[in-house]
């Protein structure tokens, strides 16, 4: 299973290794399962069933129960995840805001639904409650970056950005 | 020299303000300008972001609104260089601007330094007074002298639950156990609320040195940070203070040379709304599911890990410095006989201004709303405000007059909850906003009692029948009873407060519910299947601009002449409404 995984990150050696070091850290420690999935989804962009068994070893949880972990919270993905993840805030002032026509122009670009990832691999796409920026609502998030004022169009040209920025070797 | 920051929160950074500060550092190599850049946090004006200060020789500060990298450039010639302000972009300054009225009804207390100081900057927090209230603690107070300070203050957890802090403290101070921890709540999950991320964002070291007060009074010597997984510059700039701390000596080992041990660690939260409640919170942070559990016993007897952990949240947090450096009295000279000090509020939705406001309790609603927040956007009519999230409800506009307080709020049948304000206009559809927070609820449900897993299902299937048209005689009363078994048989305040959107809405615009059930018609045109887009044929100029956007080709008609929409085709996506620069397409 490894192996596959391989192909999908770029130094995977060395993550795997961080994310070993990361296991020893917290050897332990109480409370070290969810830093440890976190650090799991941070390395290898979802948590591999080979993790979850990693972990178990350290944490003398069973699998079944850190599976029950990692359902409960939405943040946790048990499959790979696009290389940009789009995160569309749908809290209450961007639906006041119509950000019902922001999801609307991005599932229709990408021709996926929320929670899916688009056939090239390059974007998933998320729906979240509040991203915290209101007052710059509808609001979208692709990976740690944050873009306000949205307008169908606007959106458009950012999905567009991304395409070229990975067209470009980025 | 002059001085230029740039607020760089998120949502400076959202609106561009990380291209802005570029174009500024660019500027200031290439043409050697001696100058000083600073990056700092948000002053609450988020309407107008991205915002740069420019503070000249003399001190005087001048903050320029909406700068994009090319006005950059020329405040950096005109301004920076040759000492001419370019007064059309000036939003706050030494001259009067229409402005100035978003902050004259404010009180900044948990906003004192923010958009002021480098946030990244311990010396800078220093440099205002900092730390100074927890080395008068250490010095002079006993503990029991601090909580009773916090109790005759008057602080009021910011959270939503609205309990005397000081009070809470106690209980954890006297709590048997030779081990206590003290939590920091910032799992701002409430959509519409963005304070704490502010506060924490721009102002990081007021939220520990809050920590490390209160950790002093109740005899904690660890304590957590639980931060939303949303909010990764927060994060971020939480870890870099702590290690800030740390080199100082303020953290770690013998605190300021006193004999107090204090450590703060930071947990990620993992998306999860229910976390933002007390006993799923520590379960959360034990590495389980964040599920509630039965109270009592409370967290102060028995908390995470079965120790007295006493749990604030951020903003709490943020007003204990300013109460010990100032007196519970100034701190209490504030707000209404049962609501002392000062609230941050979120304004977002259809309002002029959005961003952070801080005002003393007892404010009106309209005074918020108006005042500060400069009114509707589009000149539209204002409905209501939804106050209090999830958990809370929509107030109406002719309620406006409403002070402000935990007492009044709670009347309303709305909560005071984290403070987010969300204003709506007369499009917004009540029944729609209803559902949009029943969603929420229901998604949210950690699913441990049944009749918050099931009751909000089934209040949620009645709301989804009612705007799809397809309400029935009865709804209404079902709603109300399915409302109050769920108020009635749930443990945690998620489950309780469940039902608030939908009750305040049916008690203050039952109207709409009834247009929806027994007219098929959404008054303020938002529901889409209640809709009927068509055409003016007076108004159209036959540009067939709508006919081409149209995604179901169903608008038809000749060149220059008015065009038809096929209401059997029409999948009711609004784009030749967006279209059209006619103002020809109408919705029914």
């Amino acid at each position: 299973m490894l192996q596959k995984e391989e192909i999908r990150r770029d130094n995977v050696k060395d993550t795997f290794s961080n994310f070993k070091v990361e296991l020893w850290r917290y050897q332990g420690e109480r409370g070290a399962l969810i830093p440890l999935l976190q650090s799991a989804q941070e390395t290898y962009g979802y948590i591999p069933e080979s993790a979850i068994d990693h972990i178990s070893e350290i944490v003398r949880i069973p699998s079944a129960e850190i599976y029950g972990v990692i359902t409960f919270y939405s943040q946790f993905r048990l499959k790979p995840m696009g290389k940009n993840i789009i995160r569309i805030c749908d809290g209450t002032a961007c639906h006041v805001n119509a950000s019902t026509a922001i999801l609307k122009t991005i599932t229709d670009e990408l021709q996926i639904d929320s929670n899916e990832t688009t056939e090239d691999g390059l974007f998933t796409l998320q729906t979240v409650a509040c991203l915290g920026c209101c007052s710059l609502s509808p609001v979208v998030m692709i990976n740690d970056e944050t873009y306000g004022r949205l307008t169908p169009k606007k959106v458009q040209q950012l999905l567009e950005e991304y395409r070229n920025a990975d067209g470009n070797g980025g | 020299m002059k001085t230029i920051k740039v607020g760089l929160g998120t949502c400076g950074v959202s609106a561009g303000a990380q291209k802005t500060y570029e174009a500024i550092k660019n500027e200031i190599e290439l043409q050697n300008i001696q100058a000083v850049l600073k990056e700092t946090g948000c002053n609450g004006m988020c309407y107008r972001e991205p915002l740069v200060e420019v503070i000249d020789e003399q001190k005087n500060s001048f903050v320029y609104g909406e700068v994009t990298p090319e006005k950059a450039k020329t405040i950096m010639n005109s301004h920076v260089l040759a000492d001419e302000p370019v007064a059309e972009w000036l939003v706050q300054s030494t001259r009067p601007s229409e402005d100035d009225t978003f902050f004259k009804k404010q009180n900044r207390i948990v906003l004192r330094n923010c958009g002021i100081i480098d946030p990244s900057s311990i010396t800078e927090y220093v440099a205002t007074g900092g730390y100074e209230a927890i080395q008068r603690v250490l010095k002079e107070y006993t503990p029991e002298r601090v909580i009773d300070v916090i109790t005759r203050s008057g602080l009021r957890g910011r959270g939503g639950g609205g309990f005397l802090s000081g009070v809470k403290w106690k209980f954890c101070r006297d709590a048997a156990g030779d081990k206590k921890y003290i939590i920091c709540n910032a799992d701002e999950g409430d959509p519409g609320a963005f304070m704490d991320r502010s506060t924490l964002e721009s102002d990081p070291h007021s939220v520990l040195e809050g920590m490390m007060i209160c950790a002093y009074a109740i005899g904690a010597e660890e304590g957590y940070i639980y931060a939303r997984a949303e909010y990764p510059k927060a994060v971020a700039r939480l870890k870099h203070s702590i290690r800030e701390a740390l080199a100082k000596g303020f953290l770690g080992k013998n605190i300021f040379g006193s004999p107090v041990n204090f450590s703060v660690k930071i947990k990620e939260g993992a998306g999860a709304f229910v976390c933002g409640e007390e006993t799923a919170l520590i379960a959360s942070i034990e590495g389980k599911r964040g599920m509630p559990r039965f109270r009592p016993p409370f967290p102060a007897n028995k908390g995470l890990w079965g120790k007295p952990t006493n749990i604030n949240n951020v903003e709490t947090y943020a007003n204990v410095p300013w109460i010990i450096m100032n007196g519970p009295e100034a701190f209490a000279a504030f707000g209404t006989d049962n609501s002392k000090g000062t609230k941050v509020f979120a304004l977002a939705g259809k309002i002029q201004r959005g961003g952070l406001a801080e005002v003393p309790m007892g404010i009106t609603i309209n005074e918020i709303v108006f005042d500060i927040g400069g009114g509707i956007k589009e000149g539209k009519k204002f409905k209501a405000v939804q106050m209090g999230g999830p958990s809370g409800g929509c107030i109406p506009a002719s309620m406006g007059d409403l002070q402000i307080d935990y007492q009044q709020i709670n009347r309303t049948g709305a909560i005071m909850g984290s403070g987010g304000l969300v204003v709506m206009d007369e499009s917004t559809c009540m029944v729609d906003m209803a559902k949009f927070f029943l969603r929420f609820t229901q998604d949210e449900s950690c699913g441990k009692c049944t009749f918050c897993r099931i009751g909000t299902k089934r209040m949620l299937e009645v709301l989804e029948r009612i705007t799809d048209g397809n309400g029935k005689e009865g709804d209404i009363e079902l709603l109300r009873h399915l409302a109050y078994e769920i108020r009635n048989n749930t443990i945690c305040g998620l489950g309780q407060t469940a039902p608030n959107p939908v009750l305040t809405t049916l008690k203050y615009f039952p109207e709409e519910y009834e247009a929806h059930i027994r007219e098929k018609r959404c008054p303020a045109h938002s529901c889409s299947a209640l809709l009927t887009y068509s055409i003016k044929a007076d108004a159209c100029k036959g540009c067939m601009a709508c006919a081409k956007a149209c995604p179901a080709e169903a608008i038809t008609g000749e060149k220059k002449k008015a065009h038809e929409i096929n209401t059997a085709v029409c999948i009711k996506c609004g784009k030749c409404l967006e279209t059209c620069k006619f103002n020809a397409v109408i919705k029914n």
